[in-house]
């Protein structure tokens, strides 16, 4: 009986095997056409950023940085990347502030209103920026808040702070709610649990809410476009002008602009990989917990 | 005193949930009161009643016609992105060599922003680009395929910066499906196709709704890549162009906020739907972590 | 810290979304005492245990501490130490850092933080492993930390909620002669939370006995061994046949009563009456293999060390748990026999 199995067995896995590799041969068939369509894509405005004249040919006639010394110069680029870092520092501290303890609330306590609650810090994330950018402009326009850097920070803030609710909201489940009752019967007041138990184990989470926060605002086009003035464009809005004004600008000094905002992306994009699994990057949405 | 306390600290309210009230005070004002404003302001147009502006919307079949262009965009683009990561991310799901390697170049076109993503598939995908120069030489075509500046363009420039986010979001789903469930319905029996289809899909189908969402909330308010890449002015002016038309050209503000009312009207029903579907299935543990 | 003759539990009571957790819980617990509350899982013994810590808002009742109330005091101002099921030791500070904590939130000396630590350091044994973080210790070790942590304070009341429970049985074992040990050589006043009645027994001075939230006993060990006050209690307490039976006969000393296919004498709990129903418990040790008592037919037989564990079946297919000297085969019959003094007869309770 046994004897028989054996064999039939083993055809059957080795069936299995071959009835198998082709749709490996699938999987990976399709993953490499896209990296190799992704480094087309890249490889063609860094090539152009760097060639002097390129038209009609695989690669251009010569070579030049030319068009990163015009970038720089012409667009005032150094007021725009101060500007990007203004803004995102500002959103990123804000939101952490207001974000952190919030999601601290909604992660450890339940109250009347949870859910609501929690699906209305859901809502901003869940609603394409142009639906809520529209008339929030136009409310910022009409106090006077918009078209200045103002504008552009609490515009921002309105995905952010949702975004570090939801980021947070694991880390703080993380941690043991019996090691903050723990520290009460130490004798520890609230503000000394939250500084001196709460905070440190919380840093890993804050530095991966921070990072994604920023990747995001430095990101984000949509709501900085609606609500910047000439002063406050950050870096993505700067290129969108240059790139959609076209003719006035060589193409190539936009791809060498193009060529720095992403450089920029990737180092923030390192830094934030040390910290937080790729997949925290694209979203953290936790299905409601309760 | 102390008994009303106790009765509501009983519920689950007592003075923590002060904590709440900051992120609640800017959601409110920056998000509910902004859009409750635009609302407002989208029944006071300057002509035609309260619902003048919803007319004139519905009306001219250029703007009515923003909304099949968005979704005829939008749906298939985030379908192809889970229906892509779904078979790739299933087949990475173990431990293998390369996989922390192979994320982080899947998380590099987040970073590459719509500019960037833009001008590389103008420049690669464009009449004298590297991919049309290629096919001509290998002789698969005569005339250069005609892929960008038409809905083309914007699909890959969605493709391209949907697909990681939605794979990396699928993975997530997927190392949470504890592994073992599988192996068990192998000693029970099941080949891989039910094992996948009949344990892996069902568990894991609440996941691809979210992820669903999630890409298509992306794809769905495609705003400068439509303008860039795209035919904005024909078969790809989405209904984001026709808000920002309406906003800042026109200067239209109740006809803006009511374009942003249908845009959110018309994705919370997608949204809406894909939930409810996904409501007919399990949605309880997957038994692994996280 | 603050010295105390009792602390006074005076109807606590909390209730959750309606339901009561903790009912009525009067108790007063002397100075020095071992204190513990058991009962089966949620019959509100860790409710009462973090009420009297303060984590738990009473739904009403007070707690005193000798004339001071405490029950309106947040945790921190108790001054009574904890030790958690799960340790809750701090995992980013070392174990000296955990145990000195709650001496720096009381702003101690320096030099007197320090003294006090290496103090509870060596009590519990730990020196080698001051400056490890808690990630780095077994659960043996994490266990001494957090007890440590909790004793440090000299707390006028420590409160142990299952602390064992985390433990293999071997460790178990050695644990609660460590934490009875500390409890003689510091005198420390400890309430101590287990569902284990062994370990409950071993332990404490006096015993709470908890179900749905309310106190079904309170005594020495000796006496829930032996006089079990309900047929809850007698349950919890090991004995395992519980048998519905009617009184047959009411003596001075003995109770008669009978169930299907069987007669046992045995002593009332309670008044008793002919023609009430009743449930007679036995222990299984109590119930022996001997001549004419009830016939059963052996099913299942485990070796347990010195004895072997018995399950029978009457000819009226009641399932009998009892002990046994000599290994009988399963399908045996034999006849079992109590001591009268070792079955106690409880007033049935319609259920």
């Amino acid at each position: 009986m046994t004897a028989v199995a054996v064999p039939a067995q083993e055809e059957k896995t080795r069936r299995a095997r071959i009835v198998a590799s082709p749709g490996a041969w699938l999987v990976w068939g399709s993953v490499t056409f896209f990296f190799v369509m992704l480094a087309g894509v890249i490889g063609s405005v860094v090539v152009s950023s760097f060639g002097r004249r390129w038209f009609d040919t695989w690669l251009p006639e010569s070579w030049t940085t030319q068009w990163y010394g015009q970038a720089w110069h012409e667009f005032t680029l150094l007021d725009v990347l101060i500007v990007t870092i203004e803004v995102s520092l500002l959103v990123v501290g804000i939101s952490v502030l207001v974000g952190v303890p919030a999601s601290y609330v909604l992660a450890r306590r339940s109250f009347p209103g949870r859910r609501v609650l929690y699906l209305l810090f859901l809502l901003p994330i869940l609603m394409p920026p142009i639906t809520y950018g529209i008339p929030l402009a136009t409310v910022l326009y009409k106090y006077g808040l918009a078209g200045h850097m103002t504008g552009v920070v609490l515009a921002n803030l309105v995905p952010s702070i949702p975004f570090v609710i939801l980021t947070m909201t694991p880390f703080i489940e993380q941690v043991d709610p019996a090691i903050e009752r723990a520290a009460r019967m130490c004798g520890a007041r609230t503000w000394q649990v939250f500084l001196r138990i709460l905070a440190p184990l919380l840093v890993p989470g804050i530095l991966a809410a921070s990072i994604l926060v920023l990747v995001r605002t430095v990101g984000m086009f949509e709501l900085t476009f609606l609500t910047a003035g000439p002063d406050s464009q950050t870096l993505v809005v700067a290129l969108y002008y240059t790139m959609s004004a076209a003719g006035i600008r060589a193409q190539q000094s936009v791809d060498a602009m193009a060529v720095i905002y992403t450089s920029m992306m990737l180092v923030l994009l390192v830094i934030a990989l040390r910290f937080v699994n790729p997949t925290q990057l694209v979203a953290r949405v936790k299905e409601d917990p309760s | 005193m102390t008994a009303l306390r106790h009765r509501l600290a009983e519920r689950g309210i007592d003075r923590q949930l002060l904590l709440l009230v900051p992120a609640l005070l800017c959601v409110l004002i920056l998000f509910i009161y902004p859009f409750a404003y635009g609302l407002g302001l989208s029944f006071q147009p300057s002509q035609g009643g309260v619902f003048g502006a919803y007319r004139e919307f519905f009306a001219d079949a250029y703007q009515r016609d923003t909304i099949w262009t968005t979704l005829k965009l939008s749906l298939p683009a985030a379908f192809l992105n889970v229906a892509a990561s779904v078979p790739i991310a299933y087949r990475m799901r173990g431990r293998f060599r390369g996989k922390r390697l192979l994320t982080v170049l899947l998380v590099v076109p987040i970073t590459l922003g719509t500019v960037l993503t833009a001008e590389g598939l103008l420049n690669f995908l464009g009449p004298t680009g590297w991919l049309n120069r290629t096919l001509m030489s290998a002789g698969v075509i005569d005339e250069p395929v005609r892929l960008t500046n038409n809905y083309w363009g914007v699909f890959f420039s969605l493709v391209i910066t949907g697909f990681p986010f939605a794979f990396l979001l699928i993975l997530s789903y997927l190392s949470g499906i504890d592994p073992t469930l599988e192996r068990a319905a192998a000693t029970l029996g099941a080949g891989w196709w039910p094992r996948f289809h009949r344990i892996t899909l069902p568990l894991l189908a609440p996941g691809l709704a979210t992820t669903f969402c999630l890409t298509f909330v992306l794809a769905f308010s495609v705003f400068p890549s439509a303008v860039l890449v795209g035919d904005p002015a024909g078969t790809t002016r989405v209904i984001s162009i026709a808000a920002y038309h309406a906003a800042y050209e026109a200067y239209d503000y109740p006809l803006a906020s009511a374009i942003a009312v249908v845009m959110g009207v018309v994705e919370l029903a997608v949204v809406a739907a894909v939930l409810g579907m996904r409501s007919l299935f399990y949605t309880g543990s997957t038994g692994g972590k996280g | 810290m603050s010295s105390f003759d009792t602390l006074r539990l005076d109807g606590v009571t909390r209730r959750f979304g309606g339901k009561d957790a903790l009912s009525g819980l009067s108790l007063e617990i002397h100075k020095g005492e071992f204190i513990a509350l058991l009962g089966p899982s949620g019959c509100g013994k860790s409710t009462a245990l973090n009420c009297l810590a303060g984590l738990l808002p009473l739904s009403a009742g007070s707690i005193w501490q000798d004339d001071r109330r405490l029950d309106t005091l947040p945790p921190e101002r108790r001054g009574f130490g904890m030790v958690f099921q799960s340790y809750a030791l701090f995992p980013h500070l070392s174990v000296r850092k955990n145990i000195a904590f709650g001496l720096q939130m009381r702003h101690l000396p320096r030099a007197e933080v320090r003294r006090r630590t290496d103090e509870a350091i060596r009590l519990v044994r730990l020196d080698e492993h001051a400056t490890k973080l808690p990630g780095q210790l077994s659960g043996g070790q994490q266990q001494r930390v957090a007890i440590a942590r909790a004793v440090v304070l000299e707390p006028s009341l420590v409160l142990m909620d299952e602390p064992l429970s985390n433990l293999d049985a071997k460790l178990r074992l050695e644990m609660r002669t460590e934490i009875r040990r500390l409890h003689q050589s510091l005198g420390l006043t400890t309430v101590y939370v287990t569902h284990d009645q062994e370990e409950a027994l071993s332990m404490a001075d006096r015993l709470v006995v908890l179900r749905d939230g309310r106190v079904q006993q309170v005594g020495t060990p000796e006496e829930l061994h032996t006089r079990p006050a309900n047929r809850h209690v007698a349950d919890f307490m090991g004995y395992r046949n519980l048998l519905p039976m009617r009184v047959t006969s009411v003596t001075r000393e003995h109770v008669g009563v009978e169930g299907p296919g069987m007669t046992l004498t045995g002593t009332g709990v309670g008044d008793l009456f002919p023609g009430d129903e009743v449930v007679a418990a036995i222990r299984p040790e109590d119930l022996v293999v001997g001549e004419g008592g009830v016939p059963v037919t052996v099913e299942v037989v485990e070796y347990q060390g010195r004895e072997l564990a018995v399950e029978a079946r009457t000819d009226q297919g009641i399932m009998l748990h009892l002990r046994a000297a000599e290994r009988p085969a399963p399908g045996d019959k034999v006849s079992v026999v109590a001591d009268p003094a070792r079955v106690l007869v409880f007033p049935g309770e319609p259920s």
